[in-house]
């Protein structure tokens, strides 16, 4: 594997970076979906994202679970007395579009079988991104069966095997993250919802970003090594920042009123549930938590009402009205101008 | 010296940064150079290619020879030459989504996808997106240079500022969306200097780069730039690798715009028109949607049975079934080697076909049915759309007008597209009726030869005013209607007439006839009604 891009060396794509920090910052988010035209930098954002978090305690076995929750562990780990304890870094796993169910989910472990005909079971994907990232590019193109799948595992963060006589269930506990162009398939409203926030990605018009981008792409390419180690200062700061942030999110208040407030935002734009109405809670106050705020102000509201509520709006297939300018409008309503 | 040439010699002399080509047209000169000067291998995958030959899974002959699993790393991660894409129009769009991933994460090899598509079949636009070079190799001449010294002059090669602010200007110019382009662009006027035999990129080189990669991709015709006072052209022989010598960059901008235009084949013009008729689309975007949501059969698990009458060995599944009784297989049979597999273990795969509905609508979007009731017809087509959103149906929009039908957008399953071109369909001149059967019987056999089901839907008053070669001659017309009409029958398609007209016994319902179509017509049918009628029509064909 070649060196990753570097997080702090994207230039041009703020909301999208944003998004994803907040979603490294508190993963109950839920996830993320960039929508927006080839070429625009988010799969390399995503993938950057991998080098940039921090590192996790975790157990010995397959599914690295969490040695303080033992809700949240493998049977294996609920049952052991004591763990033997690793230092993993928070997984960022890829999902090519043709994965099939068996490498999703997990199989008959083909190794023991053959050798010692026994019944194993190899964990698959879903294993793998337990406590991280599932990344799926083009998403929209995504197999409606796999799709089905990753939904169920989103929502009950479990993943159950029945399966050639294997019967396993294990913690996944997974941040969806998806990208893809809208123009080439939409996502089905379902799946839609299972992200915590979206965000539109666009190119950026002005020749100064283009040519910064360009400029640091080009030297990356030539000299993965020396670039990397120009950015290094700046990652090990905005990785501190994560985890200060993860540290302060419980402390960070949000006062009675912005909960009311959120709730009008919601009703006012008639979002679907209340999905939306939390994520919108739950992206401000890691928005405040990252920028070392006591309590959630009107202000981190107004800034995460977008990417919390955008794909949530009831849609007429046909309305012409972008949803962005929807919500601006909304959030102009109901704060005041 | 032709540019396929000069991208060859580029793309042999930087193959990591440029990242291959998508080549048009007989290719065998091409690649044999490419070969020849780069000295690297080339790898042939064809688009029938199994998905774990790429990846890489269980090596199933090498296993039950040994009796122990063989892992196989997949071509994706053991090639490190050319890899040859042979009809990537066909190259299905997962696949082609796994290649692209490989290449994102800094695979050794370098793409040269084959299009040898026709009409509107396309390589994955996914690839076109990530190599450096979209060309034409019809009338390919070798050229006969050495990039050996060019090669070790490569990594030494500077690039001056006002160079890379050129190439973003022209790129941005050109309605470029995407950065890859402008990255690869650079990269390519390194090479230029390279091979050149200079360490500092003049302006020939990005000429070039534009030329060679910025240009194929324009989504809109560069501006002419603003007409200026004569400048005096102090750059005549800019001193390269002194800052003062430099071009401004805003003027450097202005010619490689003009060198780009220079290059621009004829014709783009008009496919640029057609891009823009489809805001926000790339050139070819309906490439990739064309064939995004095509299942001809996912696999649907797999069964004991025997490999016979054309089903297909799970071999994976076998052993797996095979698995748990080595132990005491071997244990009866000492004597045999490697795993043991029995009839009994035998799987077959099983294929779900889930075919998919694309709704083609052919809109007359004449003077007559203008004046009659297009607005209606936009409402009843609109009513369809969001209900082939709910089924998740592909649309395909044809309209025929003036002497001429066209495809306003191809097959595809974005809703958002298909309002844009219905909201953007003109309106006004004359009925080329047969024509606009003709384009539709295209459409549906294309969708059909692609595994789905196609359903047209007429929307016209059937008043053919315009004969299939063009002229204006209406009872020549009307029976080149009803041939197109019959032909259509023929073929066997489902089809829908909505008339438009305000008689029940006009042309429209003779051609119904004729196409042997349901018949709707629209003064008595409210806009739920089409929708209905349509829905029945699609769940019939499923």
């Amino acid at each position: 594997m070649s060196l990753r891009y570097p997080f702090s060396a994207i230039a041009g794509q703020d909301e999208l970076l944003q998004a994803l920090l907040l979603t490294a910052v508190d993963p109950l988010i839920g996830g993320l979906l960039a929508f927006g035209d080839r070429g625009t930098g988010k799969s390399t954002a995503v993938r950057a994202l991998a080098a940039l978090l921090p590192e996790i305690r975790a157990t010995s076995c397959a599914y690295h679970c969490d040695p303080d929750s033992t809700s949240a562990q493998c049977d294996a780990c609920r049952k052991a007395a004591t763990h033997k304890l690793r230092k993993i870094s928070i997984p960022v796993v890829d999902l090519p579009l043709g994965a099939t169910e068996d490498r999703v989910l997990g199989s008959l472990n083909l190794e023991r079988a053959l050798s010692h005909g026994e019944k194993s079971f190899e964990p698959g994907l879903l294993a793998q991104a337990n406590r991280g990232y599932l990344y799926v590019d083009e998403v929209n193109l995504l197999e409606d069966h796999i799709v089905d799948l990753l939904l169920d595992v989103a929502a009950s963060g479990e993943n159950v095997v029945e399966r050639e006589g294997l019967s396993v269930r294990h913690p996944a506990r997974i941040v969806l993250v998806g990208s893809g162009n809208p123009e080439e398939g939409e996502l089905r409203p379902q799946l839609l919802d299972r992200f915590g926030l979206s965000v539109e990605v666009r190119t950026p018009t002005e020749v100064k970003t283009w040519v910064e981008i360009v400029k640091r792409r080009d030297a990356f390419e030539r000299d993965p090594e020396g670039f990397t180690a120009l950015w290094e200062k700046q990652e090990d700061q905005t990785r501190r920042r994560i985890v200060k942030a993860r540290k302060h999110l419980n402390e960070v208040e949000v006062p009675d009123f912005i909960l009311e407030r959120a709730a009008t935002l919601c009703i006012h734009l008639k979002t679907d549930g209340l999905r939306g109405q939390l994520t919108l809670m739950r992206a401000a106050r890691a928005l405040a938590a990252f920028e070392g705020a006591k309590h959630v102000t009107d202000d981190h509201l107004k800034r995460m009402a977008a990417p919390s509520l955008r794909h949530r709006l009831r849609r007429n297939p046909l309305d012409e009205t972008g949803s962005t300018t929807r919500i601006t409008r909304a959030v102009t309503e109901v704060f005041g101008a | 010296m032709s540019e396929a040439a000069l991208a060859c010699a580029l793309l042999a002399l930087d193959p990591e940064g440029l990242k291959g080509a998508i080549v048009k047209g007989p290719a065998d000169g091409f690649l044999a150079s490419l070969r020849h000067l780069s000295q690297r291998k080339t790898h042939r995958i064809p688009p029938h290619i199994g998905m774990d030959r790429l990846t890489g899974s269980i090596d199933v002959a090498a296993t039950l020879k040994s009796g122990a699993p063989v892992h196989d790393r997949g071509l994706l991660a053991e090639s490190d030459g050319f890899l040859l894409l042979t009809s990537a129009e066909r190259l299905s769009p997962d696949k082609a989504a796994l290649i692209a991933a490989a290449m994102d994460h800094g695979a050794a090899f370098t793409v040269i996808a084959h299009d040898e598509g026709i009409d509107d079949e396309r390589a994955p636009l996914i690839l076109a997106e990530r190599v450096a070079f979209l060309l034409d190799v019809s009338r390919f001449e070798p050229l006969d240079i050495d990039i050996a010294a060019a090669r070790a002059l490569l990594p030494r090669v500077e690039i001056a500022d006002a160079i890379t602010e050129g190439l973003c200007q022209t790129a941005l110019a050109l309605g470029l969306s995407s950065i890859r382009p402008a990255v690869m662009a650079l990269r390519a006027a390194r090479a230029a200097a390279a091979l050149d035999g200079r360490v500092q990129v003049d302006e020939d080189d990005a000429r070039l780069a534009a030329s060679l990669i910025l240009a194929p991709r324009a989504v809109t015709y560069p501006a002419p730039p603003e007409e200026e006072p004569d400048q005096p052209a102090p750059q005549d022989a800019p001193d390269p690798g002194e800052e003062d010598g430099s071009p401004i960059p805003q003027e450097l901008a202005d010619r490689l715009r003009e060198a780009v235009k220079a290059s621009l084949p004829p014709g783009l013009l008009a496919a640029l028109e057609k891009n823009l008729r489809q805001p926000g689309s790339k050139a070819g975007a309906g490439a990739v949607s064309q064939k995004a949501g095509l299942r001809r059969g996912r696999p649907a698990g797999t069964r004991q049975g025997e490999p016979k009458n054309g089903a297909r060995l799970a071999l994976i599944d076998t052993l797996r079934a095979a698995a748990p009784w080595q132990p005491l297989r071997r244990r009866s049979n000492p004597i045999r080697k490697g795993v043991q597999v029995e009839k009994a273990d035998f799987r077959i795969r099983r294929f779900k076909e889930k075919r998919e509905t694309t709704a083609i609508f052919a809109v007359d979007a004449s003077g007559s049915a203008a004046l009659h009731r297009m607005a209606e017809a936009k409402g009843a087509i609109e009513l369809l759309l969001a209900d082939c959103y709910v089924r998740r149906d592909r649309t395909a929009l044809i309209a025929f007008r003036g002497k001429q039908a066209e495809v306003l957008l191809p097959p595809t399953r974005s809703l958002q597209r298909a309002k844009k071109s219905l909201a953007d369909l003109p309106g006004g001149g004359g009925t080329p009726l047969a024509a606009g059967i003709e384009q539709s019987m295209l459409v549906a056999d294309q969708v059909r030869r692609s595994g789905g089901i196609p359903l047209v839907v007429f929307l016209t008053d059937g008043k053919a005013n315009i004969a299939r070669d063009g002229t204006a001659d209406r009872a020549v017309a009307l029976r080149d209607a009803e041939a197109a009409a019959k032909a259509l029958r023929l073929a066997g398609f489902r089809t829908l007439m909505i008339d438009l007209s305000d008689t029940r016994t006009g042309p429209a319902a003779k051609l119904a006839e004729a196409m042997g179509a349901d018949y709707l017509p629209l003064p008595h049918a409210d806009a739920s009604r089409i929708s209905a009628s349509v829905n029945a029509a699609m769940k019939a064909g499923a």
